[in-house]
């Protein structure tokens, strides 16, 4: 069986009504379900919850046995292309999603041996449901593509990297 | 009477739904993926069901997932909360097939209002005003368009809702570029690369207008104002709408309820609109066929709890509450404490909470499943939870607004809260009635 919501937003206004009108700045309880910290903080009031002792119900599955993860960048996918280590390395501004063109099908934004600037959009992080440019950082050439289309990345991830020219 | 229900969402809004759902005798059985397995939603929940694995096309976007879990939990019925298949046709259809009550409105009416196009075509016909503009299925017809509509204008996925794939284009330099990034948001957001471009209104509020329909009759239970948005992400609203003369506010509303009746709609919706802020003439927008994510400003001045309203109305009883009975008392103002770094342009910032110390106290309502060790997933939206502040006016809404903000401290993610507490002090708020240019008007600190 699951755990009751405790209190509700009507409760915990009471309580805070309660204390107000009363000298203490703290009331902390704590029962075999949830703990809750009520605090005076300036002229207003904060709550702060604690619901680790809740368990969650008998979990049960619909699904079929969960995918494998997505190959992380660090081991790289068989696609890797060019040279690995030489040059500048291009890191995606947030962890993510990242994908190498626009929209599944439409060509990649670049491909090995192209000539980009610093504000070239190389790629696209997909992060929170929002698609972030990833910028080449660079003026030269993409000597190497590290990570496959539709990979999950860190941030620290490699993704390209760039054989500095003048532009 | 509904039973047994299937909660197809995460986060505030299905511990929103499960709050009421307990308080009416229902069982909840909420359908999580793996990462959320050990939420508070899934702690509070009756039953849980993992439905896939953490990324959402694989979990609470599967439709096959998510019905085959609702049919083998022997659901009477199933929530979709906002977002994810809230408004998907083919949702409705196959729970319709699989014989489970969708507690939202008709297939028809989601196909009507699920398409802007066809949106802005029952708009009219249901004598609804309208802003200039059309449909793009490419760059190039996206170029044409734009020269009918003029600059600046808005890109729009067709198939879009809270801002996904929606872009500003202020001359024709930029329009190739954005066209692009809007058509791969909108591919990827909702499967379908079409842009809507429609005219700019320079200084336009976003006023929309909560309603209830039982199919046959329906009423209204206010507006509310959403201009404070960025980059059209709502960041603060609050009902009812301020400085808005009453003959204006109240064909507004009539509107509303005329397209509701037109639609012959059953459930909760929400009927945008775009009023200008000079003269208070109003265009319909579109209607939202969901709950939405502001609701419980409305809740907080009509006292009426709108997820009972949307479960009562899915069961196929009559509306309960006659327009007479529907009084406005007070004033409400919602925020939304993001997991954002807002002063490095709103970026994401997932990771783990070491304190979550929500305001608390008379006129405060905090949605929100997150508390201290809780994890904000890279996988989800970055809401962490509302603020909800009522006043007997607006002012005294303000005020307590500023105050509960003060009090707020989160830490180990970056927040929303303290661009909050800018808006909050900021003097065109505390005066009411700001158009959407607000946020690039704010001094950033």
């Amino acid at each position: 069986m699951s755990g009751e919501l405790p209190l509700t937003p009507e409760d915990v206004a009471e309580i805070v009504a309660i204390l107000d009108g009363s000298g203490y700045a703290n009331f902390e309880i704590r029962t075999a379900r949830f703990g809750l910290k009520i605090a005076r903080s300036g002229e207003a009031w904060t709550q702060e919850w604690d619901h680790a002792a809740a368990v969650s119900p008998d979990i049960a599955s619909a699904a079929p046995a969960a995918a494998p993860a997505a190959p992380k960048a660090d081991t790289p996918g068989e696609a890797q292309e060019g040279q690995a280590d030489e040059g500048v390395a291009v890191l995606p501004p947030l962890p993510g999603t990242f994908y190498r063109a626009p929209q599944p099908g439409a060509p990649s934004f670049v491909e090995v041996g192209d000539m980009v600037g610093p504000e070239t959009v190389v790629g696209i992080v997909e992060t929170m449901k929002l698609m972030n440019p990833v910028h080449a950082g660079a003026s030269g050439r993409i000597a190497a593509i590290l990570v496959d289309n539709a990979t999950l990345i860190d941030a620290d991830a490699v993704l390209m990297r760039i054989v500095p020219e003048p532009a | 009477m509904i039973r047994r229900l299937f909660i197809a969402n995460r986060g505030e809004i299905a511990l929103r739904i499960t709050t009421t759902a307990r308080r009416l005798g229902i069982t909840t059985i909420l359908g999580a993926s793996e990462a959320d397995r050990d939420s508070l939603p899934a702690r509070m929940a009756d039953e849980v069901v993992v439905v896939g694995p953490a990324p959402s096309s694989a979990s609470y976007l599967a439709i096959e997932r998510v019905v085959g879990a609702a049919v083998a939990a022997k659901a009477d019925a199933i929530h979709p909360g906002y977002g994810f298949l809230s408004e998907n046709a083919d949702f409705a259809r196959a729970i319709a097939v699989a014989g489970i009550r969708f507690v939202g409105p008709t297939v028809a009416s989601l196909e009507a209002m699920g398409d802007k196009l066809m949106a802005r075509r029952v708009g009219v016909e249901a004598g609804l005003p309208v802003v200039p503009g059309g449909e793009a299925e490419d760059a190039a017809q996206a170029r044409e368009r734009a020269k009918e509509t003029g600059y600046p204008l808005l890109l729009k996925a067709v198939s879009g809702g809270g801002g996904r794939g929606m872009k500003r284009v202020d001359d024709p330099s930029q329009l190739d570029g954005q066209i692009d990034m809007a058509m791969a948001e909108a591919q990827a957001a909702f499967g379908d690369p079409r842009v809507y471009v429609e005219r700019y209104i320079g200084r336009g509020r976003h006023v929309e207008v909560q309603v209830l329909g039982d199919g046959a009759r329906a009423i209204h239970l206010g507006t509310r104002d959403c201009s404070i948005q960025r980059r059209f992400q709502k960041l603060v609203e609050e009902a009812p709408a301020p400085l808005i003369p009453d003959d204006k506010h109240r064909a507004i509303t009539d509107a509303a309820v005329r397209l509701t009746e037109h639609l012959h709609y059953r459930g909760a919706g929400t009927v945008e609109f775009l009023v200008d802020a000079e003269t208070f003439d109003f265009y319909f927008l579109e209607m939202n066929a969901r709950i939405q994510v502001e609701h419980p400003v409305t809740e907080a001045v009509t006292g009426v709890d709108l997820i009972e309203q949307q479960l009562l109305l899915a069961d196929g009883q009559p509306l309960g509450i006659g327009q007479a009975e529907v009084r406005i008392a007070g004033h409400a103002i919602e925020v939304r404490i993001n997991a954002e770094d807002w002063r490095a342009d709103f970026r994401p910032s997932p990771g783990r909470l070491a304190t979550a110390a929500w305001p608390a106290g008379p006129g405060i309502r905090i949605d929100s499943h997150m508390a201290a060790g809780g994890v904000v997933q890279p996988f989800y939206d970055s809401l962490l939870g509302k603020l909800i502040v009522r006043g007997d006016s607006r002012g005294e809404a303000v005020t307590r607004l500023a105050s509960a903000l003060n009090a707020l401290r989160i830490e180990g993610v970056e927040t929303t809260a303290g661009l909050h507490r800018l808006i909050a002090a900021d003097p065109r708020f505390v005066a009411g009635g700001v158009d959407t240019r607000f946020f690039e008007g704010l001094t950033h600190g």
